[in-house]
């Protein structure tokens, strides 16, 4: 059948999924790549599992990564999927409910196959019927694995390496039906296999095999066009990772401030990126120790930053835990100290691959003692670079240790970035101790900001004594006297809360004079600019705020949350910003929807639930 | 250019803060040797660094007049690795107790060790917890009757040689807080020695261990007790010097020179230097009463840092890469414009 139909598409989301050995979150970046490079706005979601390899063809082993792509805004990586590559029988059967009405699945006949359907537990050969997939979604079959093996017919790979080439017949396929440049294609392949150029060339032959396969084939269905977006600001961009963006968020600051950047660090899911990140920036002087544990991973950090240097330590959440008392003594030493936590799945080990918002509460008040810290939260992949570089800024300004609650989704999501210019970034300047101040002590201090002044090994004459235990306020030295320390715990209060002083109001988005306010904070703005948005479009009277500064909360907070009759928190544990935010702004009228599945929101159930606020 | 070499004084080196330990207690004498070793070494009190975990021995940062740090417990030589591997211009100290070293700090203990970061840990052993008075700690003798321990404890001690040769350490030094004049060499070999080096410091605790190492401790009878140990020098030790250390079946034993045929040419001479740490273990495992405690430079092993290492491999990564600054590292990205 002849079909040479082109659609105009405002936004499309492409899901591949697989086995965890398919090259799933490759062939994903790729395409994420390729669009986001001739316009269209992008965000991605990789969903893998905590296995490396589980048991081959099996439930457990499915690795997804999910692609949103528009010509206008793209708030989230969608909540369902128009086009769904399934490698296998398992990932169609862990992803099937995802697929949109009236979507398309495009799947390996060759891995369909009964010892296939048996492993991810099929019982009868039809595996669309049995999962009674609706007739409005088209199935395109194709033999990935039999079409890559004829390409590389010749190419003297061993048939372990050509297996491993099918996911560029899928993403040469992908790239047909949404009409992708495959120049740009080529580019990214010949980039990535820059060292092993036998591999380059067989996943760039596949690759056009599999494009041109679509061409040739004319398959039963339309092809499609993005535009680029219009909504994008014109620069530089690329496509980048929450947790890429917190790491060079770190070498602008230390590069800004003129200081050495030191991290001490553990390995933890999924936080693991930013230490490999900045272990390859050797060439910027980047120090990272990899530490026997998460504690000497914080501790050394903590030497560092007393020795002179923008020191910082990236865990999850069960890393946050060990480091508590540690954190507790860069409190009450008043040194710079930035702690990224890209939040995961909890208690204990948890979901580590799965994102969830459940360390707010551990971040604000996880230690013993009366011992305040600054708590940021970025809210998309590239916004991780802001306020990461911002979450420095303020520890060597205010001399304090500032937690960065990144999560899963956004520090393995890929969104676009704007590159910047260092330049154009804004001024940071620790609180050195004057050449001229006498007497300098433990506890000299600026008295207007109550940060303490900054000394450390090497500068001739400000020799201190630092140290977890109290001191008096005035001369530094260890004290136990009530009165003192009363006083010395109003201070290291006060200072952080002098922090407001310099982070934004908040905004509000939507009508100001609806009755309901959607709060949220940290990476679930996507999907809750995407919902307000939508019930904005079909005249429904609602605002939204959202937070990125969470200790201490902007100066209008109260104002803002005033205005409005109804107030929901919505976020992703069972309500621990709605506590802060009522302990903190109290006589607000707070209503709270949650979800503790490890899964971003969707936009639907958000709609849905909010619908049911709105009167 | 020039610069002015200053002579210091232990004056130097001491705070205005007045030392609050038990009267008695041997701290007392070590906060001296140091503040002596220091002015000796002639690096500048904001040159150096002292840093320390909890316990009795952690408060002696706050009695030396240079950049000092009293952290958390146990976390003493993670803080003092990131201290020196920020600034390696420093001369680190760190001080540690047997239980901030070995029990609660023990992983930062052997890991510090292992990497070789270029500090100085002064491990004040008195074998028991002091400062929450008087609980066993891991190098307490089995058997002690303790607070923690009131029908004695059924536990192993650790041997802080063992830990520091089975973590690959290349530097152990043992020392008794009383014997000034030696503990004093010990430390000036341990701060000239590149890479983590450990001094065992023989404490005494007046209140809850009084007499661990009276045998030692007593003038007259330490020569007979203990051997002090110099690379290059015959393994004699004795009142009159007449005793000294030989190989006997791949063991070590104690003779005396004159006695049985043995001659001052028997005597085994002392090689820190070497590598090989079998000797250095088992020197450093003597104990009485057929045997003298060994103390003095046990192993003094020439090694690359941590340190240095981080530095060279900077060096030579900076002088391949064409990145520079941030906005290299910016330019650096695939990207595109729009």
């Amino acid at each position: 059948m002849e079909n040479i139909q082109v659609k105009e598409l405002d936004n499309v989301v492409v899901l591949f999924a697989g086995d965890s050995g398919d090259g799933m979150q490759l062939t994903g970046t790729l395409f994420s790549n390729i669009s986001a490079v001739i316009g269209n706005e992008i965000s991605t979601f990789p969903d893998y599992p905590s296995e490396i390899r589980a048991p081959q063809g099996t439930l457990g082993g499915v690795s997804g990564f999910q692609v949103h792509i528009g010509s206008s805004k793209v708030y989230t990586p969608g909540d369902e999927v128009d086009i769904f590559v399934a490698m296998n029988p398992a990932a169609l059967k862990v992803n099937i409910k995802k697929v949109k009405k009236g979507g398309a699945i495009i799947f390996d006949v060759d891995s369909f196959q009964k010892t296939d359907l048996t492993k991810a537990n099929f019982i009868t050969d039809d595996p669309f019927t049995e999962l009674a997939v609706s007739d409005t979604i088209t199935l395109i079959p194709a033999q990935l694995t039999t079409l890559t093996q004829q390409s590389l017919d010749g190419f003297g790979l061993d048939g372990k390496d050509v297996l491993r080439s099918k996911n560029m017949f899928a993403l040469g396929l992908v790239c047909w039906l949404f009409n992708r440049p495959m120049d740009k294609a080529e580019h990214f392949i010949e980039n990535k296999f820059k060292k092993k150029p036998t591999v380059q060339q067989a996943n760039i032959k596949v690759m056009n095999d599999g494009f041109n396969y679509g061409n040739n084939l004319h398959l039963t269905i339309p092809t499609y066009t993005i535009e680029r977006s219009g909504d994008t600001k014109p620069g530089r961009y690329t496509s980048i990772s929450g947790n890429k963006a917190t790491s060079y968020g770190l070498i602008a600051a230390a590069e800004k401030a003129g200081l050495p950047l030191f991290l001490g660090s553990y390995p933890i899911t999924p936080a693991s990126d930013i230490m490999e990140d900045l272990a390859l920036r050797r060439d910027l002087g980047v120090k990272v120790m990899q530490c026997e544990d998460e504690i000497a991973g914080i501790a050394t950090a903590i030497g560092a930053s007393f020795a002179g240097n923008l020191a910082a330590t990236n865990t999850s959440g069960p890393g946050l835990a060990l480091k508590s008392e540690a954190i507790g003594l860069a409190v009450m030493a008043e040194l710079p100290l930035v702690i990224i936590d890209v939040m995961r799945g909890g208690p204990s080990t948890g979901m580590p691959t799965k994102t969830e918002q459940t360390d707010l509460l551990q971040a604000l008040h996880g230690r013993n003692g009366e011992s305040p810290v600054v708590v940021i939260a970025p809210s998309t992949p590239d916004d991780c670079f802001h306020y990461t570089y911002m979450a420095s800024k303020i520890a060597l300004e205010y001399m304090t240790p500032v937690i960065v609650l990144s999560d899963a989704f956004i520090g393995n999501g890929t969104s676009l970035w704007r590159l910047p210019k260092l330049a154009d970034l804004p001024e940071i300047k620790p609180n050195y101790v004057p050449a001229d101040f006498e007497n300098y002590n433990a506890t000299s201090r600026n008295e207007e900001t109550k940060v303490r002044y900054w000394s450390f090994p090497g500068t001739e004459g400000f020799e201190y004594r630092n140290g977890g235990l109290e001191k008096d306020y005035y001369k530094g030295s260890i004290s136990t006297d009530p009165k003192n320390h009363q006083k010395m715990v109003d201070t290291r209060a006060a200072k952080v809360q002098n922090v407001q002083r310099d982070i934004p109001d908040l905004e509000i988005f939507g009508d100001e004079n609806a009755d309901l306010l959607v709060v949220g904070w940290g990476s679930t703005k996507g999907h809750l600019m995407g919902t307000v948005s939508n019930m904005l479009k079909k005249g429904k009277k609602v605002a939204m705020t959202h937070f990125n500064y969470i200790n201490p909360l902007p100066k209008n907070t109260a104002e803002v949350l005033g205005k409005f009759k109804n107030i929901v928190v919505c976020e992703l544990n069972s309500g621990q910003f709605a506590s802060h935010l009522r302990a903190q702004i109290p006589g607000v009228n707070i209503l709270q929807y949650n979800k503790v599945q490890g899964q971003p929101f969707t936009v639907t159930e958000l709609e849905e639930q909010l619908n049911k606020f709105e009167s | 250019m020039e610069t002015t070499k200053i002579d210091y004084t232990p004056r130097d080196f001491k705070s205005d803060q007045q030392v609050r330990w038990c009267p008695g207690c041997g701290d007392y004498a070590l906060v001296n040797s140091l503040q002596k070793v220091m002015a000796e070494l002639g690096v500048s009190p904001h040159d150096t660094a002292v840093i320390s975990g909890i316990g009795c021995s952690s408060r002696l940062p706050y009695y030396i007049s240079s950049y000092g740090f009293h952290t958390i417990h146990g976390r003493g030589a993670a803080v003092a690795s990131g201290v020196k591997v920020a600034n390696p211009a420093l001369t680190v100290w760190q001080i540690t107790g047997d239980g901030d070293c070995l029990a609660i700090g023990g992983n930062h203990f052997i890991h510090s060790i292992r990497r070789n970061v270029d500090i100085n840990i002064l491990l004040f052993n008195n074998q028991i917890y002091g400062l929450t008075k008087g609980q066993y700690s891991p190098t307490t003798l089995k058997g002690r009757i303790t607070k923690s321990s009131p029908y004695g404890t059924i536990e192993e001690p650790f041997r802080p040689a063992e830990l520091t040769f089975g973590a690959r350490g290349n530097f152990f030094g043992r020392l008794l807080d009383v014997d000034l004049k030696n503990a004093q060499q010990v430390m000036l070999a341990a701060a000239k020695h590149k890479g983590a080096s450990v001094i065992e410091c023989l404490v005494n605790c007046v209140i809850f261990n009084h007499g661990a190492h009276d045998a030692l401790g007593d003038k007259a009878t330490r020569p007979d007790k203990t051997i002090f140990l110099e690379h290059g020098k015959p393994m004699i030790f004795g009142v009159n010097n007449d005793k000294g250390l030989i190989l006997e079946n791949g063991r070590l034993k104690a003779v005396k020179i004159g006695e049985n045929g043995v001659s001052e040419n028997d005597i085994l001479i002392h090689d820190a230097e070497t590598p090989n740490p079998t000797l250095h273990w088992e020197l450093a495992m003597m104990q009485g009463p057929d045997m003298p405690i060994a103390l003095g430079i046990i192993r003094d092993v020439p090694a690359e840092t941590y340190n240095d290492a981080m530095d060279a491999q900077i060096a030579a990564v900076k002088a391949k890469s064409k990145i520079k600054c941030f906005d290299d590292l910016v330019d650096s990205l695939e990207q595109w414009e729009i």
